[in-house]
């Protein structure tokens, strides 16, 4: 008898445990329009923001109940997954090649960077230092980090924008000063050796520096460091060095997955809605620079300290080959056996 | 096990041996196969020149080294905990003996992201550690305590049964003969345990081989200091060299049943000379 009421209670629970995997595959809300946004890592608390006024927007002016959901990681990462069925509606990654992998993988329609303003940037920004307080190993520039001793954390570039973005400055620091190509690699394999861990993405990269407490110098996005700076309570500081990297993060819609959802619309609306002056007060209050020139303007470092963001000169990665083309940035420095790989076989072997 | 009696006892022996076949099949040959299919179209040529460059050796190297090193540190481990728990009573005891599971139903990144906060500079452990030069986080020695955790259930699970079984008589027999503990010990008892030892070894082993949750969290995952074969093969993924990941895949496959079956060639050996 009791073996029997055993058999029973698995059946029961077999039989329920099936019909509820089933179901959460199956049954979906369908009374709104749902939005996929695939992010790259460091971007959370900004698409929370946006995302909140974006949806209370659509509902006012179109009677529209919407609803976004987020999806981080590192942004060659996020690429590769849109590439393999992640159903993203928009790409917001961090930087043109990852966002190209999609158009060739056959997702995004030729001529993308073209269709929203400004090329497709509603914010940019740059690649700074992040140091423990008081600056006690005194970096202030790109030479500092070649310094023996001073350990270095910067994401893997293989994976990571921001560790695309932090080899991009590196090899830039020494190219753009007028060095040559050998002392650019003499200088990054020399800074690559002081790296003591590669993490996955930026938001790792945060962890093991703020939180574990590896590493001197933290290599990061602008905004990533304001925000690691405001959480640390003072342990931390921001160092700008004189030069850096101008990091662009396009954005794009994924036309193949729009049309086929059917939320081309709303998707539009979306993108349109980050080059309001709202939403780019928003995108300056979380420290990206917004590229709407006036409201920029406003949130300038002014003489009397007031204000975000500092001038700093600014170069574009693509001005680190002769052809000024992504593609080939691309294939130097990150493809299988680029400059990343060559230097990190001569750094570790 | 006679297949011979089974036949004539239990009903139903064709349909299970299909059923068995079709599962064995869908879920372990047909992806097996699907990856074989994958590196194998990129030409022979090819495929040496992806398998074998010097950071996929470096990382072959790493994962077989830090999971050998950590199986053998558990069957050491391994054997002394089956023993206390078998030989002797205390206090808790069916408490310890469940806790030796707890490998087992961890998420493996969960174990990985605990070391890492312990054995960081400012963690519990760290801060006593890395003064003295030991660094357990980010480094290979990180890798192997992870593996160690990962590995621990293994070699306890398989010798504690054996243990439980053996003859008091044998070492009441080998006593009056005038053994002393020690001998008994070394020429009663342990041939005896050598084989499922040996099985906890492989099993430990091949865990450690395929762990990927736990390793990235304590690794550096740094090319050819830190980088294990799994992450070699998620960072080809990456770059969309699918066909690439495959290959290495196979690679590593092909290693692991190789090493697998001279151990379980070992294991035969010992129990026939037990």
């Amino acid at each position: 008898m009791k073996v029997k009421l055993l058999i029973l209670g698995l059946a029961i629970y077999l039989l329920g445990a099936t019909a509820w995997v089933i179901s959460a595959g199956v049954i979906r809300d369908r009374s709104g329009v749902e939005l996929l946004n695939v992010a790259c890592d460091p971007t959370r608390e900004l698409w929370h923001d946006i995302n909140e006024r974006f949806i209370d927007h659509y509902e006012k002016d179109l009677g529209v109940k919407l609803s976004i959901r987020q999806s981080h990681g590192g942004s060659g990462s996020q690429a590769r997954s849109i590439v393999d069925g992640l159903p993203g509606d928009v790409v917001t990654l961090a930087l043109w090649t990852d966002t190209d992998a999609v158009r060739k993988g056959g997702l995004i329609d030729p001529g993308w960077e073209d269709r929203l303003p400004n090329r497709s940037l509603p914010y940019v920004s740059t690649i700074v230092f992040v140091v423990r307080k008081g600056n006690p190993k005194g970096i202030h520039d790109w030479s500092d980090l070649a310094r023996e001793g001073v350990k270095v954390i910067t994401p893997n570039p293989k994976t990571s924008g921001n560790g695309k973005w932090s080899f991009a400055s590196l090899w830039g620091s020494v190219i753009w000063r007028g060095g040559t190509e050998d002392e650019a690699r003499e200088y990054v394999t020399r800074v690559f050796r002081q790296v003591p861990v590669l993490d996955a993405a930026a938001r790792g990269a945060t962890m093991t520096f703020a939180q574990k407490g590896i590493g001197d110098v933290h290599l990061t996005w602008e905004n990533e460091a304001h925000l690691e700076v405001l959480e640390s309570g003072g342990q931390l500081e921001i160092v700008y060095p004189p030069i850096s990297v101008l990091a662009e993060p396009h954005v794009a819609i994924v036309d193949a997955n729009v049309r086929r959802k059917g939320t081309k619309a709303a998707a539009e609306a979306y993108m349109k809605f980050l080059y309001t002056d709202e939403a780019q007060e928003v995108i300056a209050t979380h420290f990206h620079r917004p590229t709407n020139p006036s409201i920029f303007d406003r949130h300038r470092k002014k003489p009397d300290g007031t204000g975000l963001f500092p001038d700093l000169d600014l170069r574009r990665a693509t001005t680190l080959v002769p052809s000024g083309k992504w593609d080939d940035v691309q294939k130097k420095f990150f493809a299988e056996n680029g400059l990343f790989d060559q230097v990190q076989s001569a750094a570790r072997r | 096990m006679s297949v011979g009696v089974s036949r004539r006892v239990l009903p139903g022996f064709s349909l299970t041996l299909g059923y068995v076949v079709f599962y064995l099949s869908a879920l372990v040959l047909i992806p097996l196969i699907a990856c074989v299919l994958k590196a194998a179209s990129l030409g022979w040529d090819d495929f040496w020149s992806v398998v074998w460059t010097p950071r996929a050796r470096a990382a072959y190297a790493l994962t077989f080294g830090v999971s050998f090193v950590a199986a053998i540190v558990n069957s050491v481990l391994g054997l002394i905990v089956a023993w206390t728990l078998v030989r002797y009573d205390f206090p808790f005891r069916r408490l310890v003996d469940a806790l030796v599971d707890v490998p087992l139903a961890l998420p493996t990144a969960v174990a990985g992201l605990v070391y890492a906060s312990l054995y960081v500079p400012n963690g519990w452990l760290g801060q006593f550690l890395v003064p003295i030069g030991i660094e357990g986080a980010y480094s290979r020695l990180g890798i192997v305590l992870v593996l160690i955790f990962t590995g621990f259930p293994f070699v306890v699970r398989t010798v504690q049964p054996v243990l439980a079984e053996l003859d008091v008589e044998t070492e009441e027999a080998a006593a009056i003969l005038g053994a002393t503990p020690g001998q008994t010990f070394r020429r009663v008892l342990l041939p005896a345990l050598v084989p499922p030892v040996l099985t906890g070894f492989a099993l430990a082993f091949a865990r450690g081989l395929g762990e990927y949750g736990s390793v990235i969290f304590i690794s550096s995952n740094i090319q050819f200091e830190t980088e294990i074969a799994p992450v070699l093969i998620v960072s080809q993924l990456e770059a969309f060299a699918y066909r690439e990941a495959a290959a290495i895949a196979v690679m590593l496959l092909a290693m692991s049943f190789t090493l697998l079956v001279v151990i379980n060639l070992l294991e035969r050996w010992s129990q026939r000379h037990a």
